[in-house]
């Protein structure tokens, strides 16, 4: 399993193959569509992230330490940013995903091509996985 | 005609770049862009004769009161107003309504009702509903049609002896669609009620003459005229705003102040209370000067054909469903494509330097009528070019391309 920063870094590396963001925004629209199916039980309003303009709905679950997360949204390109997140955090313990820093929105240029409510929905869903971990790090 | 390319000149934000290209603004309907004109009357403004108005007798606040008051002149003559007084300077069209609907407070009872209709924007629903809590009065809808137009039979039986106001928007935001607001009045005023139009919408297409319409209350904002962020416009009959109570307590609007008692200004400084966007007033008025010097019935004509013109190729796409698609509306497109999120084309078209606006655009009782997440909506106004529309087409078909 790589860390959630090795992960971070074969992002990079797959976003600097890219030449313009027709074809930044391509992948993500293919990751969104390629994300798995959301159990639609959880597709319930306290699931609901806010601060997005389109409907972003994430649910987690905890197992031998281990946090795995899936998320839905009616927006293919917001679907395409979770299915990236996802993948960077789902499957680790709850102490390396408080811990991480992240950095590879910015690092592949996503950030200048987010408008402000974007960037914000973006954070809020960093946020919300954040606070589910910390949530079962308690628990533990 | 107008000369569109010779107005561009005057607007130095449309040579903007966005990602490396040129930028197509489409959002006019949220803020028109502001000229040269109206840039350079503000910033005269603070070079020249920044002072607090009304209240000196020193030459600059000579020159700010004169200036501030010309405006009111300026949108009396504009908007057919009887009185001057009748004009009271706001920071926009959501303050004024919030204006009337603190105001009614005293004078709406469990008893009454009010209506609204199902296409208004959040600002002129959230303060009537807020009444209604604190009045117990009963606020009632005006339904759609599928075509996004106005029941004007429901209107009719909805307007019972207790309907006390109608507050009803002039043009939607959302859908563009004009609303036949001479009829609404006139039915209104024989069932003895009052009504509010709220003419964010309407004010920056064509010219209206308040007077003629009868109107009880208008508000508009000056930033859809392009004029300034802040600023607006409330116009109401003299005996009315005579009858309510002043909105907020402060300097300018009072007369005579002693701890026992305080009498309040007559109008319009009963209402002006505090020091206003000075700046902002007068560069309205240079706003109001800019659109007249282009001519309201150019800017209605032109705006027409581009509006025509994105509606026929918008058409041609496939899966398009085009809402509020009727002869009566304002340059203002909100569409949907097949069942792509409004958000997923607004971001790729912000990428082809085009700016439209996405989402429910404060409206979400249309977009449950519709049971739609959000449109899309483009916005044109006389600056904009068939060009543009051209391009923005094309970049639509990539979206539509891209998203699969």
């Amino acid at each position: 399993m790589k860390s959630i920063q090795e992960k971070q870094n074969q992002i990079i590396d797959e976003f600097n193959f890219f030449q313009d963001w027709t074809e930044k925004y391509q992948y993500l629209i293919d990751l969104g569509k390629s994300l798995p199916d959301f159990d639609q039980n959880n597709k319930i309003d306290s699931n609901l992230i806010d601060g997005c303009q389109s409907k972003v709905w994430l649910n987690s679950s905890f197992n031998d330490n281990i946090v795995i997360f899936e998320a839905d949204s009616d927006a293919i390109i917001s679907k395409g940013i979770i299915s990236l997140l996802i993948r960077v955090f789902s499957g680790h313990n709850p102490k390396d995903i408080l811990e991480a820093n992240i950095d590879f929105i910015e690092k592949i240029g996503l950030n200048s091509h987010l408008s402000q409510t974007r960037a914000n929905g973006l954070l809020s869903m960093i946020k919300q996985i954040k606070i589910y971990a910390l949530a079962y790090q308690v628990k533990k | 005609m107008l000369d569109v390319y010779k107005i561009r000149e005057d607007f130095p934000i449309l040579s903007k770049k966005i990602n490396d290209t040129d930028l197509i603004y489409f959002d006019n309907a949220a803020t028109s862009q502001t000229p040269n004109q109206v840039i350079d009357v503000i910033s005269d403004y603070y070079k020249n004769y920044n002072s607090n108005i009304h209240r000196g007798l020193h030459s600059l606040s000579v020159d700010a009161t004169n200036k501030y008051e010309e405006t009111r002149l300026k949108v009396k003559e504009h908007f057919g107003i009887t009185h001057n007084h009748e004009i009271i300077f706001t920071s926009g069209t959501t303050h004024g309504i919030n204006i009337i609907s603190s105001g009614l407070e005293k004078m709406i009872s469990s008893k009454d009702e009010l209506i609204i209709s199902e296409m208004e924007h959040h600002s002129n629903i959230v303060p009537w509903q807020m009444l209604c809590e604190k009045t117990g009065a009963k606020l009632k809808v005006i339904p759609i049609n599928e075509n996004g137009t106005l029941k004007i039979d429901e209107y009719k039986s909805l307007l019972t002896p207790n309907v006390k106001f109608v507050f009803i928007s002039h043009v939607s935001n959302t859908l563009g669609i004009l609303n036949p607001i001479k009829e609404i009045i006139d039915l209104a005023h024989k069932n003895k009620s009052k009504v509010l139009i709220d003419g964010a919408q309407g004010a920056a297409h064509f010219k209206i003459n308040l007077s003629e319409l009868d109107v009880d209350f208008y508000v508009a904002s000056a930033h859809k005229l392009c004029g300034p962020t802040g600023v607006g416009f409330l116009y109401g009959k003299s005996d009315l705003l005579n009858s309510l109570p002043p909105y907020q307590g402060g300097g300018e609007m009072i007369s005579n102040v002693t701890f026992d008692k305080t009498e309040y200004a007559d109008l319009p400084h009963k209402f002006e209370a505090g020091t206003p966007n000075i700046a902002g007033v007068i560069a309205f008025g240079a706003a109001l000067d800019y659109m007249n010097s282009i001519g309201f019935e150019n800017i209605d004509a032109y705006e027409k054909t581009l509006l025509d013109y994105a509606t026929e190729n918008l058409r041609k796409i496939d899966n398009i469903k085009i809402y509020g698609d009727v002869d009566e509306k304002i340059s203002v497109i909100s569409f949907n494509i097949a069942d792509h999120h409004p958000s997923d084309i607004g971001s790729i078209l912000d990428q082809f330097g085009i700016a439209v606006r996405t989402g429910q655009h404060c409206t979400q009782p249309i977009m449950d009528h519709f049971k739609i997440p959000g449109t899309v909506r483009a916005s044109f106004s006389f600056y904009n070019t068939k060009s543009e529309i051209d391009l923005f087409i094309d970049a639509v078909k990539k979206a539509v391309k891209m998203l699969g």
